[in-house]
Parts: C-alpha cells; structure tokens; sequence
C-alpha cells in the first residue's frame, strides 16, 4: 500500500486503507519526538513552505515542526506580513511561490476550496491546512489517530460531536473519516449551527448535549468561532454555555471512560469548562503531540523521489 | 517455472551459530558491562531476542535490547518513488557509553548497516558498535565488515539470500533462491 496521489486536500477523498495506511505511519513517527535529538535525515533538501492566510498557532507551529524534525527546510508564511496586503491574488502568490521549486505547500485560506484550485495550478504537493468551512483533514486524521491510540479502535465506537457544526471544517473532516472507519457519529448543537440536510452525512442529529453524549466513547467539543459569527447566531454566549457547556455533571452520562476531545483554541467557560479540559478525561494535549506525527508522516508519504 | 531453491542452513545449524555467536560477544566483549543488543527491522529483532535468550542462558543475565527501523536513514528514499511503510523503532535506554552490538539477519552491500550506525548515533554516543549478522553474502558497497558472522555465504548477485525464521515465516532456515524473472 502506497499514498498514489500528489495532494492531501480533504478527508472526503481519502479510502479507508489510505488512512490507515497514514494513522500507522504516524504512529511509528511518535518516537521521534521523544528522543534527545529529534531529528531524522529523511526529508533533507525538501522544501515545505506553509502559507497561511488565516491565524494559526497549533496547525502553523505543527506542520513546521514536522517538516524540521524531518530535516526539510520549512518556511512560514503569512498573509498579514507578505506581499497579500498588496493586493497580489492567490494564484499570482503560488505562481511566485512554485518558481522558488518547494516541494509541499501548505495551505490555509478562508475560503473552500482554495486548496482544491491550487493544487490543479501548481505541481508542488498541496497540504490543506484547513480551507473556510469545507475540510481540515490533518485536524481530522490526528484526532482519529488520538481515538485509536486511546481506545484501540475507531470500529463501533459512538463519538458525539457538539458545537457549530455548520461552521466547522473540524466537525466536517472528522465525520468523513469516523464514518469511513466505521464509528457512529452525533452531531449536536444549537438549531442555526446544524447545516440542513447533515444527515445525509450518516449522521444522528440532537438539539441538546445531555442526549448526544449520552453512552458515547468520545465527546469531541468544537470551539465557537467568534470571528466566523458575522451575524447573531445565537443570543450570546452566556446563553450559548448554559446549553451546550461541557461540565462535571453532563459529562457523568457519557461512558466511565469517555475521551474528551477538543481541536483548539479552547474558550474556556463557553464549550467546555476548565475542569473538564484540565481533567482526566482529556486527551486535548495528546492531539497535539499527535498532529506532529500525522504531518509528519503526510510530509513523508508524499515527498516521493522522481516519478 | 524450474525451482532453483536451496537451503544452506537448517534450523540446527541456524541456533549452533547463533550459540557460538552468544559466547563470542561474551569473550569479545569480556563480560555483559554496558552490553545492549539492537535489532534491526524486521529479522534482526527475532536474532537479537534469541541471542538476548542465549546470552542468559550462559550467564544469567537478560541484556537490554531494543528495536531499530533504518528507513529513514535509507540512502535511497529519494530514488524511489514508493515510500516504504515505517516500522516502529523502539530503544527505551540511553545509548551514551555502551556497547551496542547491531543485528540483522543478512550482511549485503551495507547500506543498511550505514543507515542503522547514522540512526544510533542519534540515540546517543555508543562506546562502540558491534555488528551481528546471520549471514554474510558478500558484494559491499561500503568499507563495513561484521564482528561476529553466523555464515559466510559467497552469493552471486541473482541469488536472493533468504533467512527465514519461526517468528515471521513459521520454519528455521537460510534459503538461497534464483532470481526468476517473473
């Protein structure tokens, strides 16, 4: 089994054994960052270069990470500081970009699909590091390696996922792949923040937490996007926390063992309160030592020599 | 299709090496003082665990050992478009000042053992490193030789040497098998 394509740009079309093959790479990566000198030789002269043109600490930092601790030179770009405050167009930027001969860019951008055009635009191997509210498949991948390492398995595991699901590209990532590996997933949320029609996703849709977390072996708690709520969603978040806030006593109906999930940044007291998210059911560090190892070995799998 | 396969060493012969071998890392190395044994992916680490049983058979003592992969420390990844899948490495012990004596099942060209050195170093700075093979077929590519050789096995380059043990392939032999085209 090889990874056969040049561009990881949603979970959506990815196969079963295409992330299974990628969830074991990974895993096997894990060691690296424990070592005293975390590096290895194998990705030497590659060139990643991340282009985001969207805030980032975990995602920016991870993918930078893990092109070092692969020897690849990593370079970091973001809109703020580049030549986009000039007015210079995606394409133009990527064009400029691929005349410099990297070998992965990794993108983020606000609107879906730009990850999708570039990769028809430039030869360079395109990672999307998260696109609007379409797909963020690396998030999606290192929380699905994090639910196998803690539980062993992904089959038949009922996974409950809460907060604004229309929004989210965390949520819509995470159902492609849960669903592909066989857990069965809930969605929960306020009314406005359940997109129409989610169930033909293959989804079960609640309107309260206490409902959708009943039972459930993993509660994965989505950040409310405050930049994203250009109109009231909701009435406030005060509100929005009475609801849908992840706490000591909601928590009890999921199962004794349930994992607490979270993709970050967290707001505390509004999704999920601080005792839960320093608590022990939280694995929301995990995913992020994880997340190094899934870039990692993205990284790997498609930085192939000469075709 | 002609079978051309011949087994050069059975079962027997297979642990008397891997016997002799036990009591001359002893001898060499005057005792276990700092000893570990490094298997390299994937036969390597069931001849470091059998010699880890042989060692402790003679002097009671069970050597650390751990699990080396090299792939990527490999010199060919780049020439190569299909990605090998990564095995797990696993050497849950300070390497700094010990006497590390590598693993592997079949003594080639020694890249392989050129990839396993650059990856230990990593780990630590060994006292110094040893290298155990099964077999040793000859045609390097690189100034490496082994310390302690099960068998010398002069091969031509359109024989494939297999070492075939109980834990991955269910029998104990080395096989020499022609390269057939398919």
């Amino acid at each position: 089994m090889i990874l056969e394509r040049k561009d990881i740009l949603g979970v959506k079309e990815l196969s079963k054994d295409e992330i299974l093959l990628i969830l074991d790479t990974a895993d096997s990566f894990i060691e690296i960052s424990t070592r005293e000198i975390k590096k290895v030789p194998t990705l030497r002269g590659k060139t990643v270069i991340n282009l985001f043109y969207e805030a980032s600490t975990r995602t920016r930092t991870s993918f930078e990470i893990a092109g070092k601790r692969l020897s690849a030179d990593t370079i970091n770009i973001s809109a703020s500081t580049s030549s986009v405050v000039k007015g210079e167009t995606l394409l133009d930027t990527a064009r400029n970009l691929e005349a410099m001969n990297p070998d992965v860019i990794v993108i983020r951008h606000s609107a879906a699909g730009a990850p999708h055009m570039l990769a028809g635009m430039v030869r360079q191997s395109i990672i999307n590091a998260g696109d609007g509210a379409h797909e963020h498949p690396t998030q999606a991948l290192l929380d699905m390696m994090t639910i196998r390492a803690k539980k062993g398995r992904i089959e038949n595991l009922n996974v409950a996922i809460v907060g604004d699901i229309a929004h989210s590209r965390v949520a819509r990532s995470n159902i492609y792949g849960l669903k592909k590996m066989g857990a069965r997933v809930t969605v929960a949320g306020p009314a406005t923040m359940i997109p129409r029609d989610i169930e033909q996703m293959g989804v079960a849709v609640c309107s309260c937490l206490d409902e959708a977390i009943k039972e459930v072996d993993v509660i994965m708690m989505l950040r409310i996007q405050i930049e994203r709520q250009h109109q009231t969603i909701f009435p406030s978040l005060r509100e929005y926390a009475q609801r849908f806030c992840l706490n000591k006593k909601n928590i009890s109906l999921a199962k004794k063992d349930v994992l607490v999930m979270h993709p970050g940044p967290i707001n505390r007291g509004v999704e999920i309160s601080p005792d839960i998210a320093d608590g022990p059911y939280s694995v929301i560090l995990d995913q992020v030592t994880n997340g190094v190892a899934v870039r990692m070995a993205l990284l790997y799998l498609l930085t192939g020599g000469k075709a | 299709m002609k079978n051309k396969n011949r087994v050069v060493m059975d079962a027997e012969g297979i642990d008397r090496s891997l016997t002799r071998i036990g009591y001359e890392i002893l001898e060499k190395n005057k005792g276990l003082d700092d000893l570990v044994l490094i298997g390299i992916r994937t036969g390597g680490i069931y001849l470091a665990n059998r010699l880890q049983r042989k060692i402790a058979a003679i002097e009671g003592i069970d050597v650390p050992s751990g699990i080396l992969d090299v792939t990527l420390y490999r010199d060919d990844l780049q020439k190569t478009n299909k990605k090998p899948r990564i095995g797990k490495t696993d050497i849950a012990f300070s390497l700094d000042d010990r006497k590390v004596v590598l693993v592997d099942d079949v003594l080639f060209t020694g890249r392989t053992i050129r990839a396993a050195m650059d990856a230990l170093i990593d780990f630590g700075r060994p006292r110094l490193i040893q290298l155990a093979v099964l077999i040793d077929r000859g045609h390097r590519e690189l100034p490496i030789r082994a310390d302690f050789v099960g068998k010398n096995l002069p091969s031509s380059l359109w024989e494939d040497v297999s070492v075939k043990l109980t834990e991955k392939d269910g029998i104990d032999e080395v096989v020499i098998e022609m390269d057939s085209e398919e």
